[in-house]
């Protein structure tokens, strides 16, 4: 396959099974360059952690070809891979110090303990964590643990680095502020890394580029603006971001827009995404911020629907409106909150509407 | 120094925080009484009881008090048998003894030190009721009628000056109104004395003391106690048995721990006993070096089958571990003899050995009836007490250590040596812990398949409880026993500390 | 009155019932400790359940005479025995009725006369070794042999035991010394009758080790009654000492190719002792019991089911056949002129004295 040549990581129609009878990973395809930050989201049990261990090796696949820089890496033992890894329970070995615990894959591998010493003290200052080097794991906090896990594995200088869900068990403070140090110690260093999580939001701001999962299978890899603004499927459209969905039928499709009519009756205008004939069923997707019912800020001819205001929610820095439309009573915007921003009242009619490029007709 | 803290009700917040707490023990402890209790009932008090009698020796004072005071005289190391006093009081006290029929118990008790003791009390308690005594009871009834009369006798032991002038006879009447009112359930004041006491009577008179009703005893033949008690055995002549008596008069003895040690009480102190005698340091040091071998082949076994077990799939794990714990439903007998079947010369292995060839027929291996079967069947049953806390604690270490390691350029090896296997340790220090207490203390089945060179300890203790009722030898026997482990649990304490001990999660 | 105070109330008055049923199970139940197996069963047959249905009192069996002395002792301190009648050997009835433990029967007065007008002093004759002890039964340790392994020359001596040349394989015996010093000194040219005042010597008994000695190596030691004969099946030992009522059961019911060596068997005793400390009422129905199972007729109805000797001499004549085998018992009676010819006396009296002594040496002698 042409799409993986030159790649640093690369999936070739992997699939795998535990029991023979489903498979958890269908035919994964996937390259990443060098240095690349690439996330892999998915909701629960869709296969992100399989497939960080068959790169890892610590399961085979089933049939496919993973290669690490050229190489076939099915049969080559996990330890002598040379990928850093970090677990979702950090796995710090609780017998070990955390200076024992950094020095742990040096000595694997035979290097000199004044070398190693000093790469111990680097990792640990690079992490800010160098005055915790005599503690042991169980007398750290939470986020410390995870500093000591990052450096644990980065400290042999690997250059390719496996993270599963190591921020999970943080608060979201703690998470912020580590998801920064991450992303940053991953691109001063020039890391390769792979990273999972099911949090979308860790995903778009840390990522170069984002895999979603479901299924066993990557429903869209692409940067976050294009994921968020772009989804190419339903999946995706509701997974990443506030989304609102209405369903339908597509009336007539006319170069790169088309006019979808809605099972309440009502006529919108789409961009089709992956619709393709007239008469096929759609989701129409459209993000709750572009959504405008100020009637002049719209086109004229664009397509408008009734719609009654259910609950106003004050959210500080912008107000979340949620709306009566076309049949569904989950419809949501969000406005900024402007000094010259209307505040809507429970009851209050209103007519909406949005740019076509904003609504996506998706599958349905 | 700051000011003490004031809580909101004016008193110091430590006096008031003590207060809470207080509250809180006392609850807590109310709680806990139920156990508490328990433990103490069953099992500190015991231990307790095994302690004190590892030491009590009270019997030979309690049954032969004028005797041992008699013999305070007379030095052991002379070689002489002791004189007509000292078997003046045994007399008295053997007439007594007899009465409450504690001379035999005696007997046995002193049979432990020195052997045929107890045929000596035996035959002494049946014959020493037929002694010439009656002559001075005859003489002094004679001599005076208000001797031979029960109510003069209480009028006369009721009054001080006259008890202060016939010490023996007035101890000898006392313990005797007291052993009438006891053991025969009658009334001194409507019984006459016993001739023991008129032979305390005639010696006191003998020695001068002024009697109630004058007597002139000179005409009266003194009959030799220590002749009548001769004619009875030779044995009282000896020396030895007097030793054996005085030796063992105190009311605490170290004897029992002596003998412990294959130690004795010689004629010249403490002596190592013959050597066709000592057996229990040898079967001490047997004891433990063969339950650290069970506790070594427990953790070889025991290691590897914890290991799948905790990480088998559930099902699989289920199966092994029903495996595992078939030696605790099993009966004791259908085991041993599953062993018998097994390991004994026309056995089932031995049979297998002789048809590969890999033994000749004559020259079959002895694995049962020696150290062999001890340690194949104490480590079969002792096994589960193993593989338990190994596996609870292997079953909360995640697989993700080892991945870890492995991910940070560990062997497998490596990985297992370096960082599973020291996170196992809590559970093997548990397991050896349960193991070894428990290997000390078993001896039905080294009893059964242990022979002769598999027996431990536990069997003599056994032996000593139920079958010789040498209690106390037993007790101190387990004493130091108990001594060992605690010696050894705080060595292990020091070594490898015993906050790592899990029995699991 | 609260609701604690009730509850305790209640649980007080749930204890003293279940205490007094307890105590009060001797209105018509008594419990008789035996050593279980085809012996109880024989006493069962012969002993309890006739008198059960002559009093109707219920009786319950415990098995545990092997530990009879401990626990006396141990129930005595407690101040609660709960055992009524309790079947024990010679030994340790011995041992019993020293210690306190044991209350002391005057055979005449308590005792059944025999059937033939005897009293049973005389009856029982030199089997009341000591005051406490009722015997019962005469059973003997003697040596059985592998007809299949011995050739064409069966052993006729108890000295075959040592004949390791002649009778080359393992044999098995008894882990205590009684019975095996004899043995070894009768075979080592001790005349039967100085056997205990050469045993009482340091160099009787040297002498008599010195000859065990010489078959340490192809000996097993036992101590279960069940071992030998096990053993003898298995093959794994050509010879071997147990009780003769074992043997009877492997050769008879078994039919297993095992001979019989009757030469110098050690005749032991078995029998009742009382234990002191029970009420008076249940002493009166333990001596009753007693009384009833000692007679004649009883002890001569026990030979029926296994293969021991009635204790009381007007009871052999009595002796029939075996209640299922039916074969002829007298035969297989230890006390059998054919099989007694020459028979050794178990002394009571001197191993009584001995015995802790020799057990240490001979302990000390095993693990060496
Ligand atoms: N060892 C295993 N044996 C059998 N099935 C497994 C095993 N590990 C995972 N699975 C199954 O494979 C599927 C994918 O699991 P995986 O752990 O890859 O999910 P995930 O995407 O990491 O989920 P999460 O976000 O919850 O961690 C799940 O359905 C899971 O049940
Ligand atoms: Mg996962």
């Amino acid at each position: 396959m042409t799409s993986t040549d030159g790649a640093f990581v690369a999936f070739d129609r992997v699939q795998k099974s535990y029991d023979g009878e489903t498979l958890v990973v269908k035919d994964l395809n996937l390259s990443m360059p060098k240095g690349e930050f690439l996330t892999m989201l998915g909701p629960s049990g869709s296969g992100k952690t399989t497939c960080l261990m068959m790169l890892a090796g610590f399961e085979t696949a089933t049939h496919g070809d993973i290669t690490l820089d050229g190489v076939s890496i099915n049969n080559i033992p996990p330890h002598k891979r040379g990928i850093g890894m970090v677990f979702q329970n950090y796995a710090l070995f609780p017998h070990m110090s955390v200076a024992e615990n950094l020095s742990f894959p040096l000595e694997v591998r035979k290097i000199g303990k004044s070398a190693r010493e000093e790469k111990v003290m680097r990792a640990l200052d690079m992490v800010q964590m160098g005055d915790f080097a005599g503690r042991r794991p169980a007398q750290l906090s939470g986020g410390q643990q995870q500093r000591i896990a990052l450096a644990r594995a980065l400290v042999f200088e690997p250059e390719l680095v496996l993270m599963d869900e190591p921020l999970g068990a943080l608060d979201k403070q703690l998470r912020e502020t580590l998801q920064f140090e991450i992303t940053n110690l991953a691109h001063e260093l020039g890391i390769t890394t792979v990273y999972v999580t099911h949090d979308q939001t860790e995903a778009l701001t840390m990522s170069d580029r984002v895999a979603v999962f479901d299924d066993g299978r990557i429903q869209q890899l692409a940067p976050p603006d294009e994921l968020y603004e772009q989804p190419e499927n339903s999946f995706v459209a509701q997974f990443i971001g506030e989304n609102n969905t209405l369903e339908g039928v597509v009336q007539e499709i006319k170069g790169n827009t088309c006019i979808v009519k809605l099972d309440s009756g009502d006529i919108i205008d789409a961009v089709p995404v992956n619709v393709n004939n007239v008469g096929d069923r759609t989701k129409v997707s459209i993000r709750p911020e572009r959504v405008e019912f100020n009637r002049e800020r719209l086109h004229d001819d664009a397509h408008t629907l009734k719609a009654e205001v259910l609950e106003f929610i004050y959210m500080g820095d912008i107000f979340r409106t949620r709306l009566r439309v076309a049949g569904t009573d989950e419809f949501v915007i969000k406005t900024r909150n402007a000094p010259d921003q209307e505040r809507l009242k429970p009851g209050q009619m209103i007519e909406i509407g949005w740019l076509p490029q904003d609504c996506r007709a998706l599958d349905a | 120094m700051s000011e003490p803290v004031i809580a909101a009700d004016g008193r110091p917040l430590k006096a008031s925080l003590n207060r809470a707490l207080r509250r809180q023990k006392m609850r807590a402890l109310a709680l806990i009484a139920p156990l508490l209790i328990f433990i103490l009932v069953s099992f500190v008090m015991p231990i307790a009881d095994m302690l004190f009698r590892s030491v009590e020796n009270e019997i030979v004072s309690e049954t032969l008090p004028r005797t041992v005071a008699a013999l305070d005289a007379w030095d052991a190391g002379s070689g002489e048998t002791p004189d007509e006093d000292v078997f003046n009081a045994l007399y008295t006290d053997m007439a007594l003894a007899v009465e409450y029929k504690s001379h035999t118990r005696l007997g046995s008790r002193l049979n432990y030190e020195t052997t045929g003791i107890a045929s000596l009390f035996r035959k002494s308690g049946r014959r020493v009721g037929k002694f010439d005594t009656d002559v001075y009871t005859k003489a002094f009834q004679d001599a005076d009628p208000r001797y031979a009369d029960p109510q003069q006798w209480v009028a006369w032991m009721a009054d001080d000056s006259i008890r202060a002038k016939l010490p023996m006879t007035t101890s000898a009447y006392d313990d005797w109104a007291k052993m009438i009112v006891e053991a025969e359930n009658d009334v001194p004041s409507e019984e006459e004395p016993w001739d023991f006491v008129y032979s305390a009577l005639y010696n006191d008179a003998v020695s001068g003391a002024e009697l109630p009703v004058s007597v002139d005893v000179s005409g009266i033949t003194p009959v030799s106690l220590r002749t009548a008690f001769g004619d009875i055995d030779d044995k009282w002549l000896n020396p030895n048995v007097w030793r054996t008596i005085k030796t063992y008069s105190p009311r605490y003895t170290d004897g029992y721990f002596l003998n412990s040690v294959d130690l004795m009480k010689g004629a010249e102190g403490v002596e190592a006993r013959p050597e066709n005698e000592q057996i229990y340091i040898t079967l001490f040091i047997r004891t433990m070096i063969m339950s650290l071998s069970i506790m070594g082949m427990c953790v070889l076994l025991g290691y590897p089958i914890a290991w799948l077990l905790a990480n088998l799939k559930d099902r699989t794990a289920n199966l092994l571990m029903i495996l595992v714990l078939l030696p605790f439903w099993t009966s004791l007998l259908v085991r041993t003899s599953a062993w018998k079947v097994l390991l004994q010369q026309q056995g089932v292995i031995n049979d297998i050995l002789v048809w590969i060839g890999i033994v000749a027929d004559d020259n079959r291996l002895e694995l049962i009836n020696n150290q062999t079967g001890t340690i194949i069947a104490m480590t079969h049953i002792l096994l589960p007490f193993m593989i338990l806390p190994l596996y609870s604690v292997m079953k909360t270490i995640p697989p993700s250590y080892l991945r870890a390691a492995k991910s940070l350029g560990a062997t497998n090896w490596t990985a297992f040596w370096r960082v599973y296997f020291p996170q196992s340790v809590p559970g093997i220090g548990a397991g050896c812990i349960l193991v070894f207490i428990l290997a000390i203390g078993y001896y039905i089945t080294p009893e059964l398949v242990g022979g002769t060179k598999g027996v431990f300890i536990s069997n003599r203790i056994a032996y000593h409880i139920s079958s010789s009722l040498n209690w106390g030898l037993a007790a101190a026997l387990g004493t130091i026993l108990l001594t060992i482990v605690m010696v050894l649990y705080w060595v292990y304490d020091k070594i490898v500390g015993i906050d790592n001990v899990k029995l699991g999660g | 009155m609260n609701v604690t105070m009730k509850l305790m109330a209640t649980s007080c008055l749930t204890l003293t019932a279940t205490m007094a049923f307890a105590d009060g199970h001797m209105a018509d139940e008594m419990t008789i400790v035996s050593w279980g197996g085809a012996y109880s069963a024989s006493q069962k047959n012969a002993y309890h359940d006739p008198y059960s249905e002559k009093t109707g009192v219920k009786i319950i069996n415990d098995e545990s005479s092997s530990e009879a002395v401990a626990k006396l002792r141990a129930m005595n301190e407690a101040g609660n025995v709960t055992w009524d009648v309790v079947d024990v050997v010679a030994s340790d009835a011995i041992r019993l009725c020293d210690e306190g433990l044991a209350m002391e029967i005057d055979a005449d007065t308590q005792l059944a006369d025999g059937d033939d007008g005897s009293k049973a002093s005389d009856d029982f004759g030199d089997l009341l070794v000591s005051d406490c002890f009722i015997p019962q039964i005469v059973y003997s340790t003697t040596v059985g042999y592998r007809t299949d392994l011995v050739g064409d020359t069966p052993p006729t001596s108890i000295c075959a035991l040592f004949d390791t040349d002649t009778y080359p394989g393992k044999r098995s015996l008894e882990k205590q010394p009684i019975g095996n010093l004899e043995w070894a000194l009768i075979c080592d040219g001790v005349a039967k009758e100085d056997v205990y005042d050469v045993l009482e010597t340091e160099e009787g008994q040297a002498q008599a080790f010195a000859k065990l000695d010489t078959i340490k190596d192809s000996a097993i030691w036992w101590s279960a009654g069940a071992d030998t004969p096990q053993l003898l099946a298995d093959g794994e030992v050509i010879m071997g000492s147990t009780y003769n009522g074992r043997l009877f059961a492997l050769i008879e019911e078994q039919k297993q190719p095992v001979a019989m060596l009757w030469d110098a068997q050690v005749f032991d005793l078995d029998g009742w002792i009382i234990p002191t400390g029970l009420s008076p009422e249940r002493q009166a129905r333990a001596l009753d019991y007693i009384m009833f199972a000692t007679d004649t007729q009883r002890l001569a109805d026990q030979a029926k089911y296994i293969s021991y000797g009635p204790a009381r001499k007007s009871s052999a004549p009595l002796v029939g056949k075996h209640a299922t085998l039916g074969i002829e018992m007298a035969p297989h009676m230890p006390t059998d002129p054919n099989n007694a010819k020459n028979t050794f006396l178990y002394n009571y009296e001197w191993w009584a004295d001995y015995r802790d002594d020799l057990d240490a040496k001979f302990q000390a002698w095993l693990s060496k």
